[in-house]
């Protein structure tokens, strides 16, 4: 039991590196440029796409991680300079109509391009399999790359935030955007920058969940849904707090998703209240921290 | 330029004149077009109420349109399989008459939009889009893990709920209750329009600092034109579960929220005809277009486009000659 619990635990922390790459292009986006993106989950397939249309190509994995975040990064700066571009002096309502329409234009382009089924990505064979772990735990090693992938990818853009120049003018951008523009920064290539970065790591993410499920029209979307639940606890703008929030909500979704119908089992012989449960439970998280911090628990105004 | 009132009454009698004539020469199925399409709009209507008037940018009104579907699809199953819903110290049974499942569906709708709107409107700007999306989705993994009620599959109800006096099972008395009820919500929403609660909660949006320092709450304003805009999308989802005979959780889908906001954005916002007009267009685009090609989405997407950037007051906005002065949003 014990042992299964770790294993959860693993795969709670696995879902919440992913979706911190998702909520991480969400929160960066809002922050800079004041934007609320719903077409981020769109990049995420597209990712995914780009990766399996690559993979199945060439044969090669690391090609195919490559081209999902380029291709991803590449639609997110062909839809920044086309459409969002428009979006940022607008309210909020526009811009959530504007990215709905992207969403159904990506969807229903990508289900004419590559058709309704669903395709495969395999685990690259150097990965697949178990690896042993202390305690005796046989964990997956694909999982376990993910999680080290995600905390490193985390690493290197809290890197990039606070220690370059890059990442410093972005800093600004949150704090200020008409005084970065009279100090000479370019702001509109910056919001490019910043658009394909979110996208690129939304279209990494796209690619690595994709390996593990099946790459289909329409993945993006409930991912995109949980990674706003992330951007609301953790503080929409704040990096740390989507770590924060990807990381809480990854392992409640898993755990509670593992051990509630346990419970639910033990107290009246029924999966059923467990799984309701455990479906709700991440909302029920979310309305608990807006109930003590309405602003999220590392957000300041949003 | 026709005045607004002309447009509105036009637009309500051509709904009716297209169902009688469709009827009349023999069209079943464009009678149940037109019943789709009332239906639409009454749940734009519902969500009109808090985007238009209040301000509250809703997207998770699939969660009322799918409770008040599923209160329905819930009450049939159990008139379906004999089943009491409650058998204890008294015996509660199923029912299909909508005497008895329009005003349930009403109250769950209204309960929830408490709920909901109550946490929703501890925040707002970007967080209340993000968080009404986050509960409805919520809505939609609750009916997908209820297994007791069909689960992923949802409910098939059989024999369409009857209402008094009414042949329920033909298109055109359908028609008829379904645009009843849509003629009372548009009447409802009027009053409200023209109340101190309507002016009030009309100007929220664009002066919320003034409705405050003539000292009312705009949190309760903003609260109660949320329940009631919740009731009214339940409505119109237990009249949709109706019409289709057949629930499942599709109802509580996102892209259903973004359906009901295309009705309002089509439309024209805060217009009281708007989400009737959004609902016609979207039957008609999805009619004609979904004839066309399998992939009318994507036209759908590219109209929606370029009306948030080139036309922001929609169809009625550019039809309508301005009465008034219409703030922005």
């Amino acid at each position: 039991m014990t042992l299964l619990i770790l294993e959860q635990v693993l795969n709670g922390l696995q879902f919440g590196v992913m979706l911190f790459l998702m909520a991480a292009g969400l929160t960066l986006v809002f922050g800079v440029m004041g934007l609320i993106n719903l077409a981020h989950g769109s990049l995420f397939m597209v990712g995914a796409f780009a990766a399996a249309a690559v993979a199945g190509a060439t044969g090669s994995y690391a090609l195919a991680l490559i081209a999902s975040a380029a291709a991803a990064a590449f639609a997110g700066v062909l839809i920044e300079t086309l459409v969002i571009r428009r979006l940022y002096a607008r309210d909020h309502l526009d811009q959530v109509l504007a990215t709905f329409a992207l969403i159904l234009i990506f969807s229903e382009g990508t289900r004419m391009t590559f058709g309704s089924f669903p395709l495969y990505l395999d685990v690259p064979e150097m990965l697949a399999g178990p690896v042993s772990l202390p305690f005796g735990i046989q964990y997956p090693l694909f999982r376990l790359v993910l999680i080290g992938a995600g905390l490193a990818v985390a690493a290197a853009l809290y890197l990039l935030v606070t220690r370059t120049r890059v990442g410093i003018q972005i800093q600004a951008g949150e704090a200020d955007r008409e005084m970065i523009a009279a100090l000479g920064v370019n702001i509109s290539v910056l919001y490019t920058l910043v658009f394909a970065l979110g996208a690129g790591l939304a279209g990494l993410a796209g690619a690595l969940v994709g390996t593990l499920q099946s790459v289909e029209v329409g993945m993006g979307e409930p991912v995109l849904i949980t990674a706003f639940v992330v951007v609301v606890i953790g503080g929409i703008g704040s990096i740390q707090g989507a770590l924060v929030g990807a990381i809480l909500v990854g392992l409640v979704q898993t755990l509670g998703a593992f051990l509630l119908p346990i419970w639910s089992t033990a107290v009246f012989g029924s999966q059923d209240a467990g799984a309701i449960l455990s479906s709700m439970l991440i909302y029920i998280l979310m309305a608990l921290v807006l109930l003590v911090r309405p602003k999220g628990l590392m957000g300041g105004a949003a | 330029m026709i005045p607004e009132r002309w447009f509105t009454v036009g637009i309500w009698a051509g709904l009716l004149a297209f169902a009688l004539v469709a009827h009349a020469i023999g069209e079943a199925y464009w009678v149940t077009l037109a019943t789709r399409a009332a239906i639409f709009a009454i749940a734009g209507i519902g969500l009109n109420l808090a985007l238009g008037n209040g301000g509250m940018i809703s997207f998770g009104h699939a969660a009322y349109f799918g409770l008040g579907g599923y209160v329905v699809g819930i009450l049939a199953t159990h008139v379906q399989t004999y089943v009491p819903i409650y058998d204890g110290l008294f015996v509660l049974e199923g029912t299909q008459s909508m005497l008895v499942t329009w005003p349930l569906a009403v109250l769950v709708g209204g309960l929830a939009a408490f709920v909901v709107g109550g946490l929703c409107l501890r925040t707002d700007g970007a967080y209340f889009i993000m968080i009404t999306l986050a509960f409805g989705q919520m809505f939609y993994y609750f009916a997908i893990s209820w297994s007791a009620y069909g689960g992923e599959d949802g409910m098939s109800i059989y024999v369409r709920g009857g209402f008094p006096g009414v042949n329920t099972l033909a298109p055109l008395p359908f028609f008829g209750l379904s645009f009843a009820v849509l003629t009372v919500v548009l009447m409802l929403v009027h009053r409200i329009n023209a109340s101190p609660f309507g002016l009030a909660l009309n100007a929220v949006p664009s002066a919320a600092a003034r409705v405050e320092t003539v000292g009312i709450s705009t949190k309760r304003l903003k609260l109660a034109a949320f329940v009631i805009s919740g009731m009214i999308t339940a409505l119109a989802g237990a009249l949709f579960a109706d019409l289709n005979r057949y629930v499942s959780p599709a109802m509580f889908s996102w892209t259903i929220s973004g359906e009901i906001m295309i009705f309002v954005i089509l439309g024209g916002v805060a217009r009281l005809i708007g989400p009737v007009v959004g609902a016609i267009v979207f039957v008609t685009l999805e009619e004609l277009l979904g004839g066309l090609s399998d992939f009318w989405h994507i036209y759908l997407g590219a109209l929606l486009l370029l009306i948030v950037l080139f036309a922001k007051g929609g169809i009625t906005g550019a039809v309508v000659r301005p009465a008034r002065a219409v703030p922005d949003g």
